[in-house]
């Protein structure tokens, strides 16, 4: 079989992914369509500043607002913030720790399109008589009351596409604990890598009691289940509890990657090892353990009395103390270095105040008095964007552009890429800063208008304004994309030219099969040390040129994934419509008999042979 | 890997299950998804304590009148027992005995298949005395933690089915044999729940 | 403790500077003007908290802003090559002992306050003839309206809380449909109002709310409820003990006091009669139950429909069309009251000239 890329007709290339199973191609589907879905989130999100620019307006009405504000959270939560991480997990894990492939590429496949179909029946909610209207956290008895279809897209979107995120996350986890090369040990794995780890370890103990929440509410608004119904025993409670054990965990989940991603770029454009790497991965691990514990901070207004909101308000706190460690290794790494400006680390500066910023205001509302103020205002709206934007969003923006030229062999625009960090920058402060203020004056959130005689009309306008600051960064940012993309540069190996990890190493563009030869892992920051010895290929093998196992491509996963979404629809109208239960099943068939078909043929993939590989450059050096 | 090369007991490896990258990829990512599973049912026994004996004013359902022991402890020991004979199917792998091996899997999923055949007795015997699905927050959550668990059951069956079936001519080799284990340790989790149902929910419930 | 606290303010000047740079918001409804014992211990430990933070970004952004400036790439130079250093004991100790030192100092206030403002024991306390001491409001969240009972008092009201000025006053708080959640921004934080169960706190009013300039203290439902969530408010009216205690009178002689006056008045409880009373009980003295909001205090309201301004059309608007001014509510629409019409301009005239009537304050 010929390993040189040829020119694909249009169906080709749609069926190629379609079936693949690299993970170098589901880490482009990630970025699609989870960039797709930040689009969306972000039109949303600017319908809600202009309806809130001034008061009393009418621009959205007070049932339709609650619909995107409700589909604005759980979009970019589940839908844009996530599978973005992913795609960079996919892009960059398995080539940092030397690695062919995830452990279980078709199950990586499998995850996607769990995630995608989920993603689009929830949004189908749009077409289909009305979105999810009870808040992304969709509490109980509102969301039990909630009339129409809305929540059902809300409970079953979630259920699949959260199955989609289970599966990535043991797929990471597998492939971390199992296929790291030759000396990569646990202590030499980069940043990036311990991340992903502990983040994939959240998401599988974090994800099932979100997957039980969400089946309890499809039980008792399709199937006449009664967990929520007060009136039969039940008790709404129950959903505040498993949603936040979900819920908290799910915040690390976003924001330990995203601190990956500035562990490694900080290093490499200051030109220096990451300062205190073994402190750097305790407080990540130790991050990940302290979010389970926290989860009831959410509901220090529920009523679950002194002592336990004393406990889960000291235990908050705690988690101050390793990100507060991380804060300042980031900024010892810098200092005595050689600082680049480049796009990505100006996210990278970027992010420490922001991060900073609502990391403080984190421990305000830890202290649980305060809280009773604080909670569900708009001082709670800031908190939260200042961690998941200052945090997260400049984590992704940041490894769009650091990550670009490793996964398309080109680099986006960097005059551009600054331009757009700093409408970002100044759009995102401007936005948020002042509705901690806009929630200490007493302003309640998820409110669809307020009235003029309270004070906080000159705040509201001020955000609004901002947020236009934002979508204009969003828009040079896709028109850098698509001129990047008509251009087509191509960059090489170590575009950056100050990498250090061994996903820099690899030839581009990156060949299918990743690593030619397995590499030999000599220490912390493979490719630094291979440069800094002056080896020019890049990298120290452990093994001679061999046969290379590859698993075949396949079109099962997307017909698995596409058999829940059919079978969505079935559950959605059950009661309802004649024709809801044998769709349940018709679904359900189509999923298991696909499942069933994989499992009856053996499926032992392909050799890429040892003479072809010595024939094929595998890009160039 | 090379499905045609033959192995005599000797040769077998000793764990074969994790003899190859793609096994122990199975092995380590089914341990973890079991871990994924128990704070599911974590979860589900959590919302089922929280909302036992709970209902309509007046409900005379109550954990203490609704349970027959009798019954539960014969599932249990059903299931209990098909957890030992699925230990000598295991046995029998790695002894690359594959004959003996299908024949004890045979009888863990005869085993299987009687539990469940209880169990869904024991539904029906509840929905006809009222206790329906809807008729309370108790029997909501009480169906729904134990009917989970016979779902894994079900899953089981079926899964333990159809390695049977599609092996059954092939014999055992390095590919299949970390599938039997994984599905032998799904097997033994499902046990390992149950017994926790019968604890919790059954026993604390009959007897407090 | 609190003198503890207020020793912090000064180490929080600077941010309380930038608070009151953009100004403290309004006084009946901002948490930065506290007009309680609860919302003050409150807005003591965000001084504390903002203090401490304050410290906390200071440090961080003299370190980044040094290193930003002495260790950039066109300063250094292009080829300069950093020492690989691997880290530091010493200071990774340093800066995880200084955050835990911090933090116990923010952890010791924010026990003790948890535990004092989840004191309800004085609710229970009676005085020799067995009559509850403190005045304790039964408080019921409704899709966008307010209850509040005081069973001791054998009254009932509804959208405008009444409270006497400087004492404990106890809630117990529980939603009709789903949940809601209680909140005074100036008098405290709030509580969720649970649809299975009473939460228990209190609050102290230490202002006169005739002081404001609104004459009320604006009140909140905090917790995402359906569409007119945002319009779910209520007021407070804060009265001397005195004053309060002559409200309570004549909220229980409303039944009789509530005669019409004028001809307009009395066609208009004619109309009341036959269409409105179903739900609406227009007697201060009862129980808590009500269908919709109790009206014995109508007259004396601050608001209509818990948001409009307080005008005669304001409450044609609303009668004529409830689900256009509060989508989502339960209030029936004129329609389905008259005959399948709207009330003609005399009716609604004379509705509201009823409605002003009812009055336990003038």
């Amino acid at each position: 079989m010929s390993l040189i890329a040829e020119k694909k007709s249009f169906g080709a290339v749609l069926w190629d992914y379609l079936t693949t199973v690299d993970h170098k191609k589901i880490a482009i589907l990630y970025l699609i369509a989870g960039g797709i879905f930040f689009i969306i989130g972000g039109i949303e999100a600017m319908l809600i500043r202009i309806q809130l620019a001034v008061p009393d307006n009418d621009f959205v009405a007070a049932g339709l607002y609650n619909q995107i504000l409700t589909m604005h959270g759980t979009t970019m939560i589940f839908l844009a913030a996530m599978p973005l991480l992913f795609a960079f997990m996919n892009a960059v894990v398995p080539l940092q720790i030397g690695a062919r492939d995830v452990a279980f590429p078709f199950l990586n496949s499998l995850g996607f399109w769990m995630f995608f179909f989920g993603g689009i029946f929830l949004n189908l909610s749009w077409f289909m008589g009305g979105a999810p209207d009870a808040g992304w956290t969709s509490y109980a008895s509102l969301s039990i009351a909630s009339p129409g279809h809305g929540i059902d897209f809300y409970a079953l979107g979630l259920q699949i596409s959260g199955g989609g995120t289970l599966i990535a996350g043991i797929n990471f986890l597998v492939t971390i604990i199992n296929m790291r090369a030759p000396g990569m040990t646990y202590m030499r794995m980069p940043l990036f890598t311990w991340s992903t780890f502990v983040a994939s370890a959240l998401v599988l103990f974090a994800f099932p009691p979100l997957t039980v929440g969400l089946f309890l509410m499809i039980f008792d608004r399709m199937f006449s289940g009664n967990f929520f119904n007060h009136l039969l025993g039940g008790n709404t409670i129950i959903w505040e509890h498993l949603f936040w054990i979900f819920g908290h965990p799910e915040v690390y989940i976003l924001a330990l990657p995203a601190f990956g991603i500035f562990s490694e770029i900080i290093p490499t454009f200051a030109r220096k090892r990451l300062f205190g790497y073994s402190a750097m991965v305790f407080a990540t691990v130790l991050i990940g353990f302290l979010g389970f514990m926290v989860w009831a901070h959410h509901m220090f207004t529920t009523g679950m009395g002194a002592t336990a909101n004393a406990i889960f308000a000291v235990a908050t706190m705690a988690i101050a103390v390793p990100t507060g460690v991380k804060i300042f290794n980031w900024l010892l790494t810098m200092w005595g270095g050689n600082v680049k400006f480049t796009t990505p680390m100006l996210y990278a500066l970027g992010f420490i105040p922001s991060f900073v910023a609502g990391g403080v205001t984190g421990v305000m509302q830890a202290s649980a008095p305060l809280d009773y103020q604080l909670h569900d205002t708009y001082f709670i709206v800031a908190h939260f964007h200042y961690v998941i934007i200052g945090g997260v969003v400049f984590g992704l923006l940041a490894g769009l552009h650091f990550y670009w030229p490793l996964m398309f062999n080109t680099m986006l625009n960097e005059t551009l890429g600054k331009i757009t960090f700093w409408l970002f920058f100044i759009g995102f402060h401007a936005t948020f800063f002042i509705q901690h203020f806009l929630g200490l004056l007493g302003m309640p959130r998820r409110v669809f208008t307020y009235g003029a005689d309270q004070g906080w009309d000159l705040f509201n306008l001020i955000s609004s304004y901002g947020a236009i600051f934002m979508a204009v960064a969003v828009v040079v940012l896709v028109a850098n994309i698509i001129m990047t993309i008509a251009k087509n540069q191509p960059v090489g190996r170590d575009p950056w030219e100050d990498g250090r990890t061994l996903e820099w190493a690899i030839p581009q563009p990156v060949p299918f099969y990743n690593f030619k030869q397995t590499p030999l892992v000599r220490g912390l920051d493979t490719y630094w040390i291979e440069k800094q010895e002056g080896n020019k290929e890049g990298m120290t093998y452990a093994e001679p040129v061999m046969d290379i196992h590859m698993p075949n491509n396949s079109i099962i996963p997307f017909i698995m994934a596409f058999g829940l979404f059919v079978g969505a629809f079935g559950a959605l109208f059950n009661g309802e419509k004649a024709w809801a239960v044998p769709v349940l099943i018709l679904g359900l068939l189509i999923t298991f008999i696909s499942m069933g078909a994989r499992s009856l043929k053996d499926d032992l993939g392909y050799h890429i042979h040892k003479e072809d590989l010595l024939n094929d450059k595998g890009g160039k050096h | 890997m090379d499905l045609n090369s033959k192995y005599t007991p000797q040769s077998w490896p000793e764990h074969p299950e994790q003899a190859t990258l793609e096994g122990k990829n199975k092995f380590v990512g089914f341990w973890l998804f079991l871990g994924g599973e128990t704070v599911l049912f974590a979860s589900l026994f959590a919302t089922y304590l929280a909302l036992k004996n709970k209902g309509p004013s007046g409900m005379e359902f109550t954990t203490q009148g609704l349970f027959e022991l009798p019954l539960v402890f014969i599932m249990t020991m059903l299931l209990l027992t098909s957890s030992l004979t699925s230990v000598y199917a295991m046995y029998h792998m790695r002894n690359y005995n594959f004959k003996a091996m299908q024949a004890w899997l045979m009888i863990t999923v005869l085993l299987g298949a009687a539990f469940l055949g209880f169990e869904i007795y024991e539904f029906n015997h509840y929905v006809h005395l009222g206790f329906t699905y809807d008729q309370s927050a108790f029997s909501t959550a009480f169906f729904t933690l134990v009917g989970t668990h016979g779902l894994h059951v079900l899953i089981g069956l079926g899964w333990i089915i159809l390695l049977m079936i599609r092996n059954a001519k092939r014999g055992l080799n390095l590919y299949n044999a970390p599938k039997y284990y994984v599905a032998s340790l799904y097997w033994h989790f499902i046990d390992v729940v149950w017994v926790f149902i019968f604890t919790v929910v059954y026993l604390m419930g009959a007897l407090e | 403790m609190i003198k503890g606290i207020k020793k912090w303010r000064l180490f929080s000047l600077l941010a309380a500077l930038t608070v009151f740079l953009s100004g403290c918001g309004e006084e009946y409804i901002s948490t930065l003007t506290p007009a309680g014992q609860v919302a003050s211990d409150q807005l003591d430990l965000m001084y504390l908290s903002t203090g401490i933070m304050v410290l906390v970004i200071i440090v961080v952004m003299i370190v980044y802003i040094l290193t930003i400036v002495k260790f950039r790439r066109s300063k250094v130079g292009e080829n300069m090559m950093p020492k690989q250093v691997e880290g530091s004991h010493t200071l990774e100790l340093i800066w995880t002992i200084i955050p835990i030192v911090l933090l116990l100092i923010l952890t010791v206030p924010t026990v003790v306050v948890t535990y004092n403002l989840a004191d309800v024991s004085g609710m229970d306390k009676k005085d020799e003839e067995g009559n509850a001491t403190a005045v304790t409001v039964n408080v019921k969240a409704n899709l966008y309206w307010w209850e509040f009972e005081y069973p001791d008092l054998g009254i009932v009201t509804a959208q405008e809380l009444v409270v006497p000025t400087d004492e404990k006053v106890y809630f117990n708080l529980i939603a009709a449909d789903v949940k809601h959640s209680f909140w005074i921004p100036a008098v405290g934080g709030k509580l969720d109002t649970n649809v299975e169960n009473v939460n228990t706190f209190y609050l102290e009013f230490d202002k006169p709310s005739n002081e404001l300039e609104t004459g009320v203290f604006y009140g909140k439902c905090a917790e995402l409820c359906g569409p007119s969530h945002a319009l779910m408010d209520f007021k407070v009216k804060s009265l001397e003990r005195t004053e309060f205690n002559e409200w309570v009178t004549n909220m229980k002689d409303s039944a009789e006091a509530q005669a019409p006056q004028g001809d307009l008045a009395l066609q208009g409880q004619e109309i009341f009669a036959t269409s409105c009373i179903a739900c609406h009980a227009i007697s201060g003295e009862g129980s808590t139950g009500g269908v919709g909001p109790n009206l014995a205090t109508f007259g004396d309201r601050n608001r209509v429909a818990g948001y409009m301004d307080y005008t005669e059309d304001n409450i044609k608007k609303w009668i004529n069309d409830p689900e256009e001014y509060k989508p989502g509510n339960l209030m029936p629409q004129p329609e389905d009251l008259n005959d399948g019409k709207k009330y003609t301009e005399q009716e609604l005239s004379a509705l509201a000239e009823y409605l002003m009537g009812l009055s336990v304050e003038k």
